[in-house]
């Protein structure tokens, strides 16, 4: 869209069409007193090559993923991004479209949603899926408020194990509803059946569950279905959606809706977003999932077409009862996720999810022979682990930094135990990188 | 247009059909045409309590939604649930097939509050 300013005859034609005489007139509503008076303390201008320059020194403070290498996770990770997907959704039909309200000038973008929702509908094992949302978090707490109103019940029951930052979104959203959540403790690091047996759930709407959790292990979510839908409830799993190349899909433990943060399908890191919230379903929801949903038709010709479906659950047809107040998607971001599922293929995601759990069993097992440093939990895990060590885990972290490496999360950033950390590794960490990240653990003991 | 005798009906277009102390509830003529294709109609379940006025159920046609005000007050005793799979039965024959749900009434007074086909009649001209 080009840039054109208004000269001063164009700014007398507007004011004279409207009738009024100056610019001021238009602010006349607004008391004299609160009008600010002066100039903004703005500096002076600068130009396009001072501004670059100062822009560029400031972006070189950052220490990124591509600076240093990367063991980070707790939600967002390293994944290899092949490069047909930046390619792709850097082209201006996909970078600058518009809600696709009008399916006859939209069929492009529409048609890139319904394969991604395809694509999702294919690795979650779901029967629905919607157009994306903001994030993986906010995709959970929309299902929070689904599972309340479908079930007509006001407490929504989290497993101590999923992501707390994910929990504290829920929190937000649920809030000034009045729905209560109550947070399962879960012990030995591993939510399973035996959390739930014991408990009084007619209150629950939903148990909310994450798979691989958030200290990476993989948890047995056999039986919980029948015991959450036993008591008129719904079983709410969180997935890694790398995950799917190794492990059972979520439709397999009964899940009534899946969600997940789609970031790790061809998404940069980029200090935490834009994300994908992926959001599925099964059938008997159809009508109750928040968000847009992109179906296929056929016209007057009888051509194929797509064109948003199911539009009544949301806020422009529905108004105040409408499912969610989510009145957009993440195309571009679903569209990156679609290329990377695309590129990847069936074969492509096992081999991805096959080399994270290889990866980060090699550098577990040698981060074990590294004296004053254990693994917490002795369970099977993914591409994350939790790490406990004598030493202080904030010096651990900063010395390794200094020597290129982010070494992992503090899971006392998290509010939980100070002498813990969570080390992510994906397909895209090397052996040498590896033993680099243990030797240097090794050699620089003694500053910790 | 039809307004059957032996209708009562609401500002809001639902009838009300009284058989002893079951009323068969449904939207009228004026309504279904007003609302275009129905597409879908999300019914309660049998046993579900509301008062005159409640929602009790919402209407989805091409382009609309729309809440199906309770005329009265009572008891879900059948929903009509022909129409999960026929909603357009609605459309069709609102005052037979096209029945929405049946409600024990809780309080016959409130029926004296509602219009006979001849005011409905009027009010929708």
């Amino acid at each position: 869209m080009p840039y054109i300013s208004n000269t001063e005859k164009d700014r007398q034609e507007m004011l004279k069409a409207i009738g009024v005489s100056e610019f001021k007139d238009l602010l006349k509503e607004i008391p004299d007193e609160f009008i600010f008076k002066g100039r903004l303390g703005l500096g002076k201008g600068l130009s396009e090559l001072e501004v670059s320059r100062q822009v560029s020194n400031l972006a070189k403070m950052n220490r990124s993923t591509s600076d240093c290498v990367s063991y980070l996770g707790a939600g967002s990770y390293d994944h290899y991004i092949p490069s047909i997907v930046p390619y792709l959704i850097s082209r201006p039909e996909f970078q600058t479209a518009y809600t696709p309200y009008q399916a006859e000038v939209s069929q492009g973008t529409l048609q890139s949603i319904y394969e991604y929702q395809s694509l999702i509908c294919n690795l979650t094992g779901m029967d629905i899926c919607n157009a994306s949302m903001y994030d993986g978090a906010s995709a959970m707490a929309e299902a929070a408020i689904l599972a309340c109103r479908h079930t007509r019940k006001n407490t929504i029951l989290i497993s101590s194990t999923v992501n707390p930052g994910w929990i504290e979104v829920v929190r937000t959203f649920t809030k000034p509803s009045g729905y209560e959540i109550e947070i399962v403790e879960v012990s030995d690091g591993t939510f399973g059946k035996k959390d739930l047996e014991k408990k009084d759930l007619s209150d629950a709407s939903c148990i909310m569950v994450q798979n691989p959790n958030f200290f990476g292990i993989i948890e047995d979510h056999d039986g919980i279905a029948d015991i959450i839908h036993g008591n008129k409830g719904l079983l709410v799993t969180a997935i890694d959606p790398i995950s799917i190349g190794l492990l059972k899909k979520p439709s397999e433990s009964g899940s009534d809706i899946v969600v997940a943060e789609g970031q790790a399908l061809g998404l940069p890191q980029a200090f935490g977003g834009p994300y994908l919230g992926i959001f599925a379903a099964t059938k008997p929801f159809m009508r109750k999932i928040p968000g847009r949903v992109v179906g296929v038709t056929e016209d007057v010709d009888g051509k194929r077409g797509f064109v948003l479906t199911l539009q009544t659950r949301e806020q422009h047809i529905r108004r105040d009862k409408a499912t969610s107040n989510i009145c957009s998607n993440q195309a571009l971001c679903a569209l990156a996720a679609g290329i990377y599922l695309n590129t990847m293929g069936e074969q492509g995601l096992k081999e991805v999810a096959e080399n994270c759990y290889r990866r980060s069993h090699y550098l577990a097992a040698g981060i074990t022979t590294v004296d004053g440093f254990e693994l917490k939990y002795k369970m099977p895990f993914f591409k994350e682990f939790v790490v406990k060590t004598k030493y202080d885990v904030e010096k651990v972290m900063s010395v390794m930094l200094e020597n290129g490496i982010f070494a992992g999360i503090s899971l006392k950033r998290f509010g939980m135990a100070s002498d813990e950390f969570l080390v992510a590794v994906t397909e895209k960490r090397s052996r040498e990188e590896m033993d680099d990240y243990i030797s240097v653990l090794k050699k620089f003991k003694d500053k910790f | 247009m039809e307004f059957p005798k032996d209708f009562l009906f609401t500002e809001d277009h639902e009838y009300a059909k009284v058989e002893g102390d079951i009323a068969v509830i449904g939207v009228s003529e004026y309504a279904q045409e007003q609302l275009g294709d129905i597409t879908y109609v999300e019914l309660p379940q049998a046993g579900a309590k509301f008062s005159k006025g409640d929602s009790l159920g919402v209407i989805e046609a091409v382009k609309a939604a729309s809440d199906i005000y309770s005329p009265v007050s009572g008891e879900v005793v059948e929903v009509n649930s022909d129409l999960e799979s026929n909603p357009e039965l609605i459309n069709s024959d609102c005052y037979g097939k096209g029945w929405i749900i049946k409600l024990r009434l809780s309080n016959k007074e409130e029926l004296s509050g509602l219009m006979n086909s001849e005011d409905y009649k009027s009010h929708v001209e």
